[in-house]
């Protein structure tokens, strides 16, 4: 019996073919498997946000979502936010507003704060704060990090 | 993590005749939120995981004024929450599935999920206790419908025969003059795990001055989410104020048998099941009277 499944996916819009055993979870096959290393490995256990990816246009922590699950889905990895050659606002606001220090959490940041300004281009800082809750910082203590944020949406926001 | 299959359901009968293969080394996969972890930490173990989320009643989210709300047990967090429709007639139960987690869970974890893991502290239960849901089961035998306070047996068990799974859960449409609420404790914002948490139901008569009935029901008070008849019955025909309220929220203190641990001692957990009781009356009472 064959102990691997090949999947079939689209990550950040380009098809992707992967084989993986039931087990592997989505942040391990994109990290080593298919060399997608911006997704990390921090907790493993869905408290910390580090792995964020968008699923199908929901906002998931890749270690709690199989590699199999993934099957027929589209993924977005913080590889696939920039936009060609430049940087997505956000991460172009995520320097500006020095909102990282070691930078383990702001892949995870960016995919997340991703998801919530393509729903909503307007958020409130409280909005912005409780969306994050599943982010976790240990270097920045957030502040700099909502701040960039908002500044993003505020860029993003057409005039 | 050890080895195991996968396979996704197209229907409720395979499903079942999974499930009756190798008993408890076959685990029902929806947004694997809790499974996944404890699969990981060796606290569960499987040899087949059965993903229903492609199972068809399991994975609806409908609401008819006459028959009522209809979850499927598969159904993410965040497509109830974000169904304006079921938020605006449910608010009482909505607001306690918004905290499981944090925005990432939401995107997976589903209400049946969350009851089935039948932790003690679980948010959603006490508020589909209070809105008198009923869980219906699939299995071998057939289907069968158990009311949700009935659910869980004990901390991280069900009453789920060998063979069934949970398909969905009902709730009443909402009757006029009712208001439901959930409110809980957590020493931080967000994303912790209740240290106390009360859900309450209320419906008022006429002139919104007397309750005509009310439920209030628990969590992490006691090993599994508590369902506390005697405080809502308690109120029953009686003028609605502050003495009523904390007469209820007295009895569901009594009722409560909290241990002390890492998230708080048995004597906190007493307190707040008295405030909360009280808080989630309240704002009950103000939806009811909307």
């Amino acid at each position: 019996m064959p102990t691997k499944v090949l999947v079939q996916t689209t990550i950040n819009s380009e098809p992707v073919e992967f084989l993986c055993e039931p087990r592997q979870s989505l942040l391990e096959v994109l990290r080593e498997t298919l060399g997608l290393t911006g997704a990390k490995e921090a907790c493993n256990n869905g408290n910390c946000g580090a792995c964020s990816v968008i699923l199908d246009g929901v906002l998931v922590n890749a270690c709690l979502v199989l590699a199999v699950e993934a099957d027929g889905k589209t993924v977005t990895t913080i590889e696939g936010i920039a936009p060609r050659e430049s940087l997505h606002p956000l991460q172009d606001e995520f320097l500006k507003q020095a909102a990282l220090q070691c930078g383990i959490c702001t892949p995870g940041f960016v995919v997340a704060a991703k998801a919530l300004l393509d729903r909503n281009l307007q958020p409130t800082e409280l909005e912005v704060r409780r969306w994050l809750a599943g982010n976790l910082c240990r270097c920045t203590g957030y502040d700099k990090i909502v701040r960039a944020v908002l500044a993003a949406a505020a860029r993003m926001t057409p005039q | 993590m050890q080895a195991f299959d996968y396979i996704k359901a197209a229907s409720e009968a395979e499903v079942i005749a999974l499930l009756s293969k190798d008993g408890e080394q076959v685990r029902i996969l929806s947004g694997g939120t809790d499974l996944l972890v404890q699969l990981r930490e060796g606290r569960r173990t499987a040899k087949l995981l059965v993903d229903i989320k492609a199972v068809p009643e399991a994975n609806e989210l409908a609401y008819d004024p006459i028959e009522g709300l209809r979850v499927g047990a598969a159904v993410p967090c965040c497509r109830m929450c974000d169904d304006s429709t079921i938020a605006s007639l449910y608010p009482g139960l909505v607001e306690a599935v918004a905290l499981i987690g944090g925005t990432q869970i939401q995107g997976r974890a589903s209400l049946g999920g969350n009851l089935c893991n039948a932790s003690p502290a679980a948010d959603s239960i006490p508020a589909l206790i209070v809105h008198r849901a009923t869980c219906i089961i699939a299995g071998p035998g057939g289907r069968r419908e158990v009311a949700v306070e009935d659910f869980c047996a004990a901390p991280g068990q069900t009453i789920l025969q060998p063979g069934e799974f949970l398909v969905s859960l009902r709730l009443a449409p909402p009757a006029p003059r009712f208001g439901a609420a959930y409110l809980r404790f957590i020493p931080r914002n967000e994303m912790d795990i209740a240290v106390a948490g009360a859900g309450a139901s209320v419906t008022l008569n006429e002139s919104r001055t007397t309750f005509v009935s009310a439920c209030i029901a628990l969590a992490a008070v006691a090993p599994t989410p508590l369902f506390v008849p005697e405080a809502g019955e308690t109120l029953t025909g009686r003028t609605v104020s502050a003495e009523a309220i904390a007469e209820a929220a007295r009895i569901a203190q009594a009722a409560s048998r909290p241990i002390s641990d890492m998230r708080g001692t048995a004597a906190q957990r007493k307190h707040l099941s008295a405030v909360l009781t009280r808080r989630a009356l309240e704002k009950a009472i103000e939806r009811a009277r909307a």
